[in-house]
């Protein structure tokens, strides 16, 4: 709710300010816009539709039965894995990693987990190579899951 | 004809959605609800998304995205990415157009990587949300250890990526 209101509030004050300075501009930022939007707009309703199917097939319950039972580096590659091709909304992955790790999972598990599940985005990669390229988004992605694991283990040592 | 070339992808989707909705009620009901609240989520938070966008687009000239953030802009374009990430605007996929402007107009690949590793996993309500259910040591340990990633990430993928593997005309010129 309040990402919401800082960033309503950020629109007011910007457009404000493009009006006060120049109403052409100011529509012509609007057709920027819309132009984008459309070119996105297939990708972001592609992307609600797999998620809805993804979290459809495995909802949390599903996730942490899969990610708790097992132990040990299987638990942690599957919870990897898990956070790369979910998208799940930061309000619910962290009370169901918190749940998961008082229930038992290791702190290795859930670094991956939380790790990949923000930074490695599987359904989102065709939305991300038609704004930055084929590339650069295997790139990110594909380091981003490395860097996860990398994260992951020190902090299981660490914390573990 | 084209526009339905063009939602190629959401109407399989939906072709899915209804075949499940056939034969397997129950999940068909479950990504519904899913899927609905995505669109709700998005429904707020795309139009001030993409009209900040077009406002950057058409005010901010290349030459200032590029002495901020650009080859050059060392430390302080390190900081102005990662700060710009940082800040509450919702999930890491409104980023990515955003982040090719940027690139277009001159930013530096490594800032970008930046900018979106703090986008995706270094936001302020992200983090108040994890202190609380994960622990101040986990959170700030992920915090150190993630910003550590996204700044080799960012330089590692620098060195590999040339301007052409960018595309060419971002979406907002078609």
């Amino acid at each position: 709710m309040t990402t919401i209101i800082i960033i309503y509030v950020l629109l007011g004050l910007c457009l404000g300010l493009s009006l006060w300075k120049s109403r052409g501009k100011t529509v012509q930022s609007f057709h920027s816009a819309a132009k984008a939007f459309w070119n996105m707009a297939p990708g972001l309703l592609a992307i609600v539709g797999i998620v809805g199917l993804i979290l459809g097939v495995l909802p949390p319950e599903t996730i942490s039965r899969l990610v708790g039972e097992e132990a040990g580096l299987i638990a942690t590659a599957t919870a990897a894995v898990l956070g790369a091709i979910t998208l799940i909304p930061a309000l619910i992955s962290f009370p169901l990693a918190g749940s998961l790790l008082r229930s038992g999972a290791t702190v290795t598990t859930i670094a991956a987990f939380i790790t990949t599940l923000v930074m490695v985005g599987t359904v989102t990669a065709p939305l991300e190579i038609k704004a930055l390229g084929k590339k650069f988004t295997l790139l990110r992605n594909g380091l981003s899951f490395l860097a996860a694991l990398v994260i992951a283990c020190i902090m299981g040592v660490i914390l573990g | 004809m084209n526009i339905i070339m063009k939602f190629k992808a959401p109407l399989i989707l939906a072709l899915i959605y209804v075949t499940l909705a056939i034969w397997a009620p129950g999940i068909a009901y479950r990504s519904s609800a899913v899927a609905l609240d995505y669109v709700r989520e998005m429904a707020l938070i795309i139009p001030p998304v993409f009209i900040l966008m077009g406002l950057l687009q058409v005010w901010i000239p290349k030459d200032r995205i590029k002495s901020l953030i650009g080859t050059g802009s060392g430390l302080k374009g390190i900081l102005i990415s990662f700060t710009m990430g940082t800040l509450p605007t919702g999930p890491l996929y409104l980023a990515f157009p955003l982040a090719g402007s940027l690139l277009q107009k001159g930013a530096r690949v490594s800032n970008i990587v930046i900018f979106l590793g703090a986008w995706a996993a270094l936001k302020i309500p992200q983090l108040i949300a994890e202190t609380e259910f994960l622990g101040l040591p986990f959170t700030a340990l992920r915090f150190i250890l993630t910003l550590t990633a996204v700044i080799v990430i960012g330089q590692i993928m620098e060195k590999l990526i040339s301007p052409e593997d960018l595309p060419k005309t971002i979406n907002t010129e078609m």
